[in-house]
Order: structure tokens, then sequence, then C-alpha cells
């Protein structure tokens, strides 16, 4: 132990030279530096570039190099992909699919988790599990029957498949991670209420729900980003122009327009990827935390 | 008290729509989906008993020999760059930027919102050779290399999804693994250097094998997820040129909806839930031996 520390001890701290410590520190900090600068080009470039070309005009595109700054903001762009690219139908879909499954995911979701981690009966551990599966199983796996059931009982032409379809998908990973956040209350915290005659929906609801609303919202927040970017499931279920979800809008909106219109399909882009980083520049935090706590979704 | 909190009517309220949802939308159709696998035919001209020949298609069928090689070879690059490149930006944060590292976090992290199919339109225009050079190959002419055809051949194909993929996924992994190294005790790291190791010693005898344990569920939930991966391509390249970059999940789609059929779709499905779940029982049982050897 003496042999380690005994050149600590002998090291004297002599500080160079102000000055000179000084531009050692900036040549030393220098590759770093440069380091972050090509990540912050590689991961924001891409995005910048989007966002010019979303006001950039039909003759700009053919004339101008591509990394060229568009003349004027050309908004033009944007109205036509709202009205002649139907965006605006995309997105009011996308809202009426993803908020009801949302309310569902989160209701089922929570009560289920309380139900699994709390209260205590036998066969609790073999339900979560059951549940846990579902994490793991392609989406793949349930499309055919689930399309089949939904012709059968005449849904399709209409958003339920859609609704029915997140909520069961959505389910697994919620009552996973709301069973998480249930085992980090301590149990006497129930066991008091009990004590003091409250009966069990009481207790979930004065007591266990409040204490966890701040990962409900947690949860919430992960699944609405896995709902409103799903393409496989939407893609699958909406069989009419008049029901595409953004992203299957997106999809074929470079069909209509993509091969020679850049400008409305840039402007399209730019709607979904800058109203996500709207909430992103207020939330990020709380998205970081949440979707690495969702990883097990893959 | 047990008694209270073991009430079986509040527990049929609160756990029974949850189950039932998922019972009837989730598990009842995978039980299904494996019945349609000895049957041909769609929901609308509907089902014929054909035994076991989906399955004998299956092992025959050069088209799904193709798929799940594309498959295994996305998932085996993209995970390996995806923890690499995830691992260094960790290490970056924790151990060079330290505190400041939060706005730089933040930004890499952005690309994993977004949605797939926006990105990957992005990548499109990116990578796009005509009728208009995209950005990349602007950049290429400027410098005297020439435009190539990205998407006209399989193995730039393949690297435009790789960097794509890579693009977008990298930050989740450095956020996921950061807080892995936030874990390692410093009184370690501490000792460590006290031992006389800086730098790279330090980082590959006292961080790496600390770090694994977050480095193995970071490379299960990679796996589990890039098998999976259907948006990027069907954004992307559509599975093109030709089928070279079709995977399972493609081939399994065009089968079912393209072609009408549900069962040999179905089988399509089973292979692919089956390769899901042997990679991770897999990787999770491998690893735990080294760890007990350790």
């Amino acid at each position: 132990m003496s042999a380690v520390l005994a050149p600590e001890r002998s090291v004297r701290p002599v500080p160079p030279p102000a000055p000179v410590r000084r531009s050692r520190g900036f040549l030393r900090r220098l590759p770093v530096r440069a380091l972050i600068a090509v990540i912050l080009v590689i991961e924001v470039y891409p995005l910048v570039w989007l966002l010019l070309s979303s006001f950039k005009t039909r003759r700009e595109f053919v004339e101008e190099p591509f990394w060229s700054l568009p003349s004027s903001l050309a908004w033009g762009n944007y109205a036509e992909a709202w009205t002649t690219g139907n965006i605006g139908l995309y997105l009011r879909n996308s809202v009426l699919a993803v908020a009801p499954s949302l309310a569902l995911i989160i209701v089922l979701g929570v009560a289920a988790g309380f139900a699994l981690e709390v209260l205590v009966w036998k066969g609790r551990g073999t339900v979560l599990l059951i549940f846990l599966a579902g994490i793991m199983v392609p989406g793949q796996m349930i499309l055919l029957p689930l399309f089949s059931a939904y012709f059968q009982l005449g849904l399709t032409g209409s958003l339920w498949p859609l609704i029915i379809t997140y909520t069961a998908t959505g389910l697994p990973l919620t009552v996973f991670m709301m069973a998480t956040y249930f085992r980090a209350i301590p149990r006497e915290v129930f066991e008091a209420a009990a004590i003091d005659g409250a009966t069990v929906l009481r207790a979930f609801v004065s007591i266990g729900f409040p204490m966890v609303r701040n990962a409900v919202f947690t949860v919430a927040l992960v699944q609405f980003f896995f709902i409103w970017n799903d393409l496989l499931i939407a893609l699958t279920f909406t069989n009419s122009t008049e029901l595409r979800t953004v992203q299957v809008g997106l999809l074929n909106f470079n069909g209509q327009f993509g091969a020679t219109d850049y400008g409305p399909l840039f402007a399209a882009i730019c709607m979904n990827v800058f109203g996500l980083l709207a909430i992103y520049l207020v939330l990020n935090k709380r998205i970081m935390a949440g979707l690495a706590g969702g990883a097990v979704k893959g | 008290m047990n008694d209270i909190l073991g009430d079986r009517k509040a527990i049929a309220v609160l756990l029974g729509p949850a189950l039932l949802v998922y019972s009837v939308a989730m598990l009842l159709p995978v039980l299904w989906s494996l019945g349609y696998t000895l049957f041909s035919g769609n929901a609308i001209i509907g089902f014929t008993y054909v035994g076991a020949d989906n399955f004998v298609k299956l092992a025959n069928d050069p088209a799904v020999r193709q798929a799940l090689w594309f498959t295994v070879k996305y998932a085996a690059v993209v995970t390996v760059g995806q923890i690499l490149l995830g691992y260094l930006l960790a290490l970056l944060y924790v151990f060079v930027l330290k505190n400041g590292s939060s706005v730089i976090r933040t930004l890499v992290f952005f690309p994993v919102v977004l949605p797939t199919v926006a990105v990957a339109l992005l990548f499109q225009k990116m990578f796009q050779i005509a009728p208009q050079e995209g950005l990349v190959n602007s950049l290429l002419g400027a410098v005297g290399i020439g435009a190539v055809d990205w998407f006209g051949t399989a193995g730039t194909s393949f690297a435009v999804i790789v960097l794509m993929d890579l693009w977008r996924s990298m930050g989740f992994y450095a956020v996921l693994l950061y807080t892995g190294l936030l874990d390692i005790p410093e009184e370690l790291l501490e000792a460590g250097r006290l031992d006389g190791a800086t730098g790279l010693t330090l980082i590959w005898r006292i961080v790496l094998p600390l770090s694994l344990p977050v480095l193995l569920s970071s490379l299960i939930f990679s796996i589990n997820g890039t098998l999976k991966v259907f948006d990027t391509i069907v954004a992307l390249t559509g599975g093109g040129p030709g089928n070279a970059t079709t995977p399972l999940t493609l081939y399994m789609y065009q089968t079912s909806f393209n072609y009408g059929e549900y069962g040999y779709g179905s089988t399509i499905a089973l292979l692919l839930t089956v390769l899901c779940l042997l990679v991770t029982v897999f990787v999770f049982r491998s690893s735990r031996r080294d760890l007990t050897e350790a």
C-alpha cells in the first residue's frame, strides 16, 4: 500500500506558468473538440439540410447544387403538402388512432401492473411472464390472424383495427415497466392504507396511481413514440387513403410526388420531424430516460 | 391484511381488462398464426389444409434463404456497429466530456425519436443519383470522385441502410451504455489509477470488464430489434435492387399481402420468431457461462 502511495506523495503540486498551460491545454483539447465538431456535423447537418430544402422551389432544385441555400422562404411547399399531399388528413388520422390507444394502454397497463406487483395472489409471477413474452414476439406473428378477424368483424375501413392492435402490442412493455415502478414503492404504504380501511380499488386510485404519476407520464411518452412512428401495423390495416396515418402517407407521398417534386416531400417530412423536435426540446431528459428504460422492446 | 390485498374481485377488475385485450389481440393471434402454417389460402378466398407443405416449401425456397441471410448479416453488422459506436460515445461522455456532456448527449440522441419513414426518405434523397444528384453524390462530384448509384447494387444499398440505422440509433445505445458506465464505482477507477493504469489500459482492464453486464443487455436489445428490421428497408430501398435487401420481415409481408398466401406467410413469421428466441437464449446462456468462469 505504501509503495503505491509513495510516488503520489512525492509529486509536488508545482503549477507551470499560466500562459504555457493555457496553450498546452488548448492543443491538448483540440482533438476532442474536432471530434465533437465532426459528431455534431454528422448528427445535425442532415436535419438542417432537410429544413433548408423544404423552402426551395422546383427551379432551385434543378439548377442549384444540393447544398445551396434557398433564395427565399417558400412556404408554398408546405401549403402544397398540406392540401394536395393530404398531410393534414394523415395527421388527423394519426392523432385519432394514437390518442385512444395511448389512453387505453395507460389505464389498462397501470392497473394491471398494480395488480401484478402490489396485490398478493397465486400465479401472478406466471401472468407477468406471459405479458413479458409479448415483448419479444415480432409483429408479423399476429398480423395475419388479426387481419382475418377484423375482416370478418367488418372493422376494416375504420381506425378500430389500429387502436385495438396498438393497445394489445403496447400493453406488455407498459405492464412490465409499471410493475417495476410499483416494486420501488414500500409495501408498508399499501398495508397502512388497508389497515386504515381502504379497499384495494381505493388504494390504487388514491395512493398507488398518484405515487407513480411521473412514471406513468414517462411510459406514456415512450409508447407515444412507438405508436406514432409505427409503420408495420398502420401499413397493414389502412386500406384506403382516408385512413392513412402520417407514416403511411409519407411513404406513399414519395411515390406520388417524390420522384420529381422534392419541395412538398421535404416539407411533409419537416412537419413530421420538427413537430417531434418541439416535444423533444421540452421533454428530452424524460424521453431519454424512458426510452432507455424501455429498451427491452428492441 | 393479505386478505385485503388479495381481494379476488379487485384483482379481476384491475387485471381483467388488460389480460383480456392482451389475450384476444396478441396471445390468441400467435396461436392462430401457428395454426395457419398448416393451411394455404387467405381470409378472402378461404383456407385449405395442406399439412406440412408450407414447411417443406420453406426449407427449399431460395428466396427464404436469401432473406434469412440478409436478416442475419444485417443484424450482425448493425448490432456490432451500434454497440461499438455507442460504447465509444459513452466513453467520450463519461471520461472526456464528464459533466459537460449533457448537450451533445441530447443532440446525438434526437434521431432516435424520429419516425423511421421520415429518416429513410431523407437518406434516400441524400444518396440519390437520378433524376437529381443528392447531397452525397454532389459532394463526391465536387471532390472529383464522381457520383455513385447507391441504390443500384446490393452492396452499396446495404451500406446506406447500415449507415442510416447507425446514424439513427447510436445516440440511443450511447445513453444506455452511458448510464451503465456511471454505475461503475469511482473507487475502483481511483484504485486503478493509483496502481498506474491510465487511458486505454484503464479502459481495457477495468472499465470494459465492469461494463460487460450492460454491454450484454444492449447486445440482446440490439439483436432483438435488428432481426425485426422492417420500416428502414421498406422506406429506403423497398427490398431492392431485385430482392437483394429483403429481410424475412419484408418477405413475409410480401408473401402474405401481395400474393395472399397467409399460410406460407405465417410459416415465415414463425421462422422469424424462432430466430429471435434462439438468438436471445443463446446470447444469454453463453454470457452466463462466461460470467461464472471469470
